[in-house]
């Protein structure tokens, strides 16, 4: 299939990207990357009046440092965060995630904001950046606000933004040394949407000890204080195992028994 | 010659590099879509949204008018296509070019829009309306067999397009048999996926009068004659050219109502129109392939070996019979290839084509093998774990012995050479079965369980006209021909009416030539794939070209040969007996001539000639067919060492060996590829491939979201060990080979998951081996039961 008839537009500043937003009477549709907003306009389940793309928007695809956190600009791609070409907030692990994300080809196009906003359940950002408690920053008409991105996916490829909002930047906590990583996910292929997916980040001087299951059928289940499960000991992580499946996230045993072994495997990651 | 030793020259048994890689590799194709054209407009389709339904209307605004057609328009002038087998008992089917009426699956073409692109094509199928009354989908063939289904064609008593029944040998030998396993035993519904999707151009030549169409076609001949029937015209005014094919594998063998639609419109309009089939359409539309579900009983004595085999086998073959293969290809294959390469003293089957609301079955590569070689493999390891034997020491018992070729198995199939138990041999030596076992014995250090699996088969291939007479379908192979040509300046050109796309046979039949002749491979063009440029040929299907073809350039050459020694030996001033070619010249006692010298004397000096040459020249159109047609048969065993990891169900393949016998080998490097890339698509097949469909017949795979197919990261190195067994029948001893790496790997993948889930009482039993059905099948096994394969 191809594509049906749109406008195009590449402005060269937030400002203007809002007005074109804002102009489009919601016809308008941001484009970061077009590794998913792609394959949906070709199918044409995305049927947009007006394509934005925002990657002529120099600061977005930039890094801000500030005391304790780093703002990722919407269209930072995966690569350059892979190839450390980017400050890794969080001690290598993001470098790490975004290693193992769709396909090098993907990567390279793919970008941190474009992930988020198209809010995949299975995606490996959702996931993660929920996990180390990020926070969105959004451009709009009435300027910039921010919402924290457990708060931001409100259902399946559904966020919280209005018609001329969009993603500028991902703002991270800095961790500290101590802080120790987990993340599993299991795919049918290298490199397709995951089956099941956890992700863990401990950081005690942060007093951070926190799960995200990913890869659910809605949005990522947060699970706030996992400390109970670690030092991690065979009856600890039995426990944990059988916590997640109780948790019935799928409603399916062989699917929420994936759900409890990825969190296993997971915390197995967390070294004490 | 010593294993490894390579061969000189540029003649049979040559690794040669693909002449056709110089464009290939580069991105220099010429593909159906690379083709260009002043005014070619675009054909876009509207697709049934539903399975089962009766059509009350299809309209569009006025607009569209003179870009919008229907079964309204097209009928009167284009007849539906209709496969017929001969088989006794055999419904046939009719399937309109677009839907009249009715609609049988979900995706069938229900309407057509033109536009100046694709887009605009699409845009104006958004504005067609259909209106289409629900009937009860049958989704399942199970469900199509219940006695108060609905029938899919209603002129039809019940939904099965033909049932066939055989029984062989002495029946009390299976009475008390010490070992009888019995197993429900499914393949999946799949794609198959080529590089290059369909795609179609035609348009009208006002000079030659003639319907041109460019169509991605293993069998441009057999088009011809489709189109021609359907379409009212003479073959005459039908001129069918195959490009370069990005892969067939049995999908690009069948006429499409699409390729019926764009030619109508070239035909009626007389302008350029196309249809580039995208890969949704592929996904939705073209789930056609592997479907088989056996119900199957295997008995043998304490010792492994086999006293008999039943079967009952439903294909579901969709809503419509293909042309020319027709419905029930796989199913009558089916009752005559299960028994494999085995011996044994009793075989019934009863095999059924059963017609559903799903789009029309094709035979993909190995086809029937596939899914043969999956129930009969799973049932010898099945006999072996009940005895408690090595699986691969129960194949030993039971097949075929080389001192027994030529040999008649049980349904009457005439095995030519090879031996079969030689090639189990190697490949427990090459996998190392004894230095695993130690290891599985061990166990993984990652908590994951390892096994090892076995599958061997024969393959038939280039079936002849004995095979195919007795289908009674519209296509039975006679005698191939090939064109052998040299030019004024001393090359060759070679035209066979068969279709290289992935083979390799611009380079392979070269190589045949070259052995004849001696004329170097690059001073040797091989034209096929267009109607007007080469010899009548049912095409490129059942690994048959490098057989057929092959053994036709090998005919073609040798006239070639005596008359080019002819006039040699009278340039030469000396008798024919006298002189001998050697490497690509003729040589007497007094010197030697070469191509180039004899062309010149045919074409430019005729003068020079003897009065009692040849009048026929140096151009030589040759037929052939083995002195035994009714196929030769290579065979392989395959084996394959897994980890299954039980928390997530997933399967890694650590080793995958295949010992294969594919007679004389024209070019190794090719058929290595070949094997390669067939492993690949069996694995797909084996792991990851299907095309589900809900119980209201809606596809439930049509995008490579929910499609997968293996990449590179889960196709492993393939350990490939050659043996050489050629057929005494064919020209120089050549075997079909082109299908074989596909039709092992779900056997040999299934066995070795099986292998892995022994301790844990369970069993796999249908393919793909997703994860779901992995852990479905460990916690059935844990209960003590068999798991549902669905």
């Amino acid at each position: 299939m191809k594509p049906s008839a749109y406008r195009y537009a590449r402005p060269s500043s937030v400002a203007e990207a809002v007005r074109l937003l804002a102009d489009s009477d919601g016809g308008g549709k941001v484009m970061a990357g077009g590794q998913s907003l792609g394959p949906m306009l070709n199918l044409r389940l995305a049927q947009p009046e007006l394509v934005v793309d925002i990657t002529g928007i120099g600061e977005l695809a930039s890094v801000r440092e500030d005391k304790d956190g780093i703002v990722y600009g919407a269209c930072v791609t995966h690569a350059a965060v892979e190839d450390n070409r980017v400050p890794d907030a969080a001690n290598g692990f993001l470098a790490r995630v975004a290693a193992g994300i769709a396909y090098r080809a993907v990567r390279n196009r793919g970008t941190m904001g474009g992930s988020l906003a198209h809010a995949d359940p299975s995606a490996d950002w959702m996931t993660t950046l929920t996990a180390v408690d990020a926070e969105m920053l959004i451009a709009g008409a009435t300027g910039e606000r921010r919402v924290a991105l457990a708060e931001f996916m409100t259902a399946p490829f559904s966020v919280a933004l209005d018609e001329a909002e969009f993603i500028v930047g991902i703002r991270i906590r800095r961790h500290s040394p101590a802080a120790r990583f987990g993340y599993f996910k299991f795919c049918r292929k290298r490199g397709e949407f995951a089956e099941a997916m956890a992700a863990i980040v401990v950081d005690p001087a942060a007093g951070v000890s926190r799960a995200v299951i990913g890869a659910t059928d809605s949005r990522p289940i947060v699970l706030p204080d996992i400390s109970a499960y670690l030092p991690l000991s065979p009856e600890r992580l039995e426990a944990a195992k059988a916590m997640v499946e109780g948790l019935g996230i799928a409603g399916e045993p062989i699917k929420d028994a994936m759900h409890a072994n990825a969190f296993a495997r997971a915390l197995q990651q967390v070294k004490p | 010659m010593a294993a490894g030793e390579q061969k000189a020259g540029k003649g049979i048994g040559v690794r040669l590099p693909r002449k056709e890689d110089e464009r290939f590799m580069r991105g220099r194709g010429s593909y159906v879509g690379d083709i260009k054209m002043p005014g070619l407009t675009d054909v876009a389709f509207l697709r049934s949204p539903l399975a089962h339904g009766r059509i009350v209307s299809v309209t569009a605004p006025d607009e569209l008018a003179g870009r919008f057609f229907t079964a309204a328009d097209i009928a009167a002038s284009v007849k539906p296509i209709r496969a017929v087998s001969g088989l006794p008992g055999f419904k046939p089917s009719s399937q309109p070019a677009l839907a009249d009426g009715k609609v049988r699956f979900t995706g069938e073409l229900v309407a057509m829009c033109l536009g100046r692109t694709r887009a605009e094509a699409e845009d104006a199928v958004a504005q067609v309306v259909a209106e289409i009354e629900p009937l009860p989908p049958l989704a399942d063939f199970a469900v199509a067999e219940q006695p108060d289904a609905i029938c899919v064609h209603e002129e039809w008593s019940d939904n099965i397009y033909l049932e066939t029944r055989i029984e062989k040998g002495d029946r009390s030998r299976i009475d008390g048999a010490a070992i009888e396993v019995e197993r429900e035993i499914r393949l999946s519904r799949q794609c198959m996926v080529p590089l290059e999707g369909k795609g179609t151009i035609a348009w009208w030549d006002t000079r030659l009068d003639q319907l041109v169409v460019y169509t991605s076609t293993q069998l441009p001949h057999m088009m011809r004659t489709g189109l021609a029937e359907c379409l009212g015209l003479e073959e005459r005014q039908v001129h069918v050219v195959a490009p370069d094919v990005g892969g067939g594998f049995g999908f690009k063998c069948v006429l499409q109502p699409e390729e019926l639609c764009v030619a109508w419109l070239a035909l009626t309009r007389k302008k350029p129109f196309r249809w580039i089939e995208d890969r949704r359409e592929h996904l939705v539309a073209a789930a056609n392939t592997r479907e088989h579900h056996y119900r199957i009983k295997a008995f043998a004595d304490a010792e492994g070996r086999l006293l008999g085999i039943e079967a009952d086998v439903a294909v579901d073959v969709g809503a419509y019979s293909v042309w020319p293969f027709s419905a029930c290809l796989e199913s009558a294959q089916i009752a005559s290839i299960l028994p494999g390469p085995y011996q044994m003293p009793f075989y019934a089957c009863r095999t059924r084509s059963v017609a559903t609301n799903k789009p029309p079955f094709m035979p993909y590569r190995g086809v029937a093998r596939t899914g043969v070689c999956f129930a009969l493999e799973l049932m010898i390891d099945a006999i072996a774990r009940q005895a408690g034997l090595e699986p691969a020491d129960v194949r030993l018992k039971n097949l075929v012995l080389p001192e027994q070729m030529p040999f008649t198995n049980i349904t009457g199939k005439l095995f030519d050479s090879g031996d079969y138990p030689e090639s189990v041999r190697r490949a427990v030596e090459t996998i190392d079965l004894a230095s695993f076992r130690a290891r599985q014995r061990e166990g993984s250090d990652d908590g994951r369980l390892l096994g090892i699996g076995f599958a061997t088969y024969c393959e038939q291939a280039a079936h002849g006209t004995t095979v195919y007479a007795a289908w009674g379908i519209p296509m039975v192979p006679g005698f191939e021909q090939a064109t052998a040509r040299v030019t004024p300046d001393g090359g060759l050109e070679l035209r066979i009416g068969v279709h290289s796309h992935g083979q390799g046979m611009e380079t392979s039949m070269a190589q045949v030539a070259n052995q004849v002749l001696g004329i170097d491979t690059d001073r040797i063009n091989v034209v096929h794939g267009d109607t007007a440029l080469t010899p009548y040929s049912t095409g490129t299907w059942g690994s048959r070209s490098m057989v057929m073809a092959g053994g036709a350039v090998s005919r073609a050459c040798e006239i070639i040969r005596e008359r080019a020694l002819a006039i040699g030996a009278h340039l030469l001033q000396t008798g024919k007996d006298e002189v001998e070619l050697v490497g690509g010249r003729i040589q007497g006692q007094g010197g030697s001539v070469g191509f180039a010298d004899i062309a010149q004397a045919w074409y430019k000096s005729p003068e020079t000639l003897p009065a009692d040459v040849a009048p026929e020249g140096l151009e030589v159109t040759a037929g052939y067919k083995p002195m035994v047609d009714s196929g030769t048969f290579s065979y392989a065993t395959h084996a394959a060492v897994v980890a299954v990891d039980p928390d997530f169900g997933s399967v890694e393949i650590l080793d995958y060996v295949v010992v294969e016998d594919g007679g004389t080998l024209v070019n190794p490097l090719i058929v290595d590829g070949q094997i390669i890339g067939g492993v690949a698509q069996g694995i797909g097949t084996a792991l990851y491939e299907e095309s589900p469909y809900s119980a209201d017949g809606q596809p439930l795979a049509s995008t490579f979201v929910d499609y997968i197919i293996p990449g590179p990261c889960e196709v492993p190195d393939i350990r490939i060990v050659h043996m050489e067994t050629p057929s005494p029948f064919t020209a120089h001893g050549i075997k079909g080979v082109g299908e074989g790496g596909a039709i092992a790997p779900p056997a040999a993948i299934a066995n070795a998951v099986n292998d892995a889930l022994r301790p844990l009482g369970a069993e796999v039993a249908m393919t793909p081996v997703t994860p779901h059905r992995l852990l479905a099948a460990i916690a059935a096994g844990r209960n003590g039961r068999q798991p549902v394969q669905s």
